[in-house]
């Protein structure tokens, strides 16, 4: 739901890079997304392709590396993935856990000629 | 080339909403984002908040919607300066939707603005308005399993409010586990179940607002 917005701002960083370095052309873009913020990267690449129309992006691959909800339990300092209903620690049970991946999101890199 | 950018893409959101945090801070107003799914109980929380703290400090709200001014024209009946935000589709209010309400809004009388964002568990916690805290109202007919779904929301909150508890003879709905499961993850937070029905509870949630407000 919120892609649109979230691609707009993306899409906005990317050519500012782009300017920046005086380039013609957006080649690749790579992302950053935490498996937490429910971005949709099939969405994202949906409002780009009409987002970036006309702009020196228009056309670039998007590349995205999502990382998953992962904790790091209080008790046994021991790091895991969420499970989907589950937010205990599987190694020492405790539920006093500090969420350490999954809230990512940003742009990597961008390849630009 | 490849060009290392390694910069959040809501960077220019954040930057807005830093903007805002100074300008409530120059005012002297403390700010609640208030967030829930449709039909939590968002209105009426912010109407039960207002009703007991007229006359102890000066309110201010802003609606946020994709349409519609119904909780405008409701929360205008406590006679307190209100501005609507439709959105116009956008699942969520932002930082600059923001800036712009508050334009229309006597900050100088205001202690306490209260935000009611848009009826949504994913996107709002994704947008920093310039807020002190973020409260999330989850009300019990939603089910218990709410925070296994949105993580974030429940990560980000300050504040939970357990809305309609006068309900909770008649679901399943754990109280006991909710509260746990959010406390695992969310160290910070301030869980207080209310029924804006019977008014169980509200004293206490604003007691403790009066307080972190530093106004008790």
């Amino acid at each position: 739901m919120h892609e649109l917005a979230i691609t707009q701002s993306m899409l906005d960083l990317v050519l500012k890079q782009a300017g920046e370095a005086e380039a013609g052309k957006v080649g690749k873009i790579s992302l950053v997304i935490g498996e937490m913020t429910g971005v949709v990267p099939r969405s994202v690449g949906f409002y780009f392709e009409f987002l970036a129309k006309g702009t020196p992006a228009e056309g670039a691959a998007l590349n995205f590396k999502v990382i998953p909800a992962t904790a790091r339990c209080r008790d046994c300092a021991k790091e895991f993935e969420l499970g989907e209903f589950d937010w205990t620690c599987p190694h020492c049970q405790s539920n006093n856990i500090e969420i350490i991946g999954g809230k990512e999101l940003f742009v990597e890199s961008i390849e630009v000629e | 080339m490849e060009i290392k950018v390694v910069k959040d893409i809501l960077g220019a959101n954040d930057r807005i909403a830093r903007k805002n945090r100074q300008l409530f801070d120059g005012n002297k107003v403390f700010v609640v984002n208030v967030m829930a799914s449709p039909g939590a109980g968002k209105t009426s929380v912010i109407m039960e908040t207002i009703k007991r703290l007229k006359g102890k400090t000066g309110v201010g709200v802003v609606e946020g919607d994709i349409s519609s001014s119904l909780d405008a024209e409701a929360i205008s009946k406590e006679d307190v300066p209100v501005v609507q935000i439709n959105t116009g589709g956008e699942c969520h209010l932002d930082a600059n939707m923001t800036a712009i309400a508050l334009g229309d809004l006597p900050l100088k009388d205001i202690d306490l603005l209260l935000i009611e964002n848009v009826g949504n568990l994913v996107c709002p916690a994704e947008f920093a308005l310039g807020e002190d805290i973020k409260v999330l109202i989850s009300s019990t007919p939603e089910g218990d399993d709410k925070p296994f779904k949105y993580p974030l929301m429940f990560h980000e909150a300050d504040v939970v409010l357990i809305n309609k508890i006068d309900l909770l003879p008649y679901l399943k709905f754990d109280v006991d586990a909710f509260s746990k499961t959010i406390q695992g993850i969310n160290r910070k937070v301030k869980i207080f179940p209310v029924s804006c029905t019977t008014g169980q509870g509200i004293e206490a949630w604003v007691s403790w607002l009066l307080e972190r407000m530093g106004k008790s």
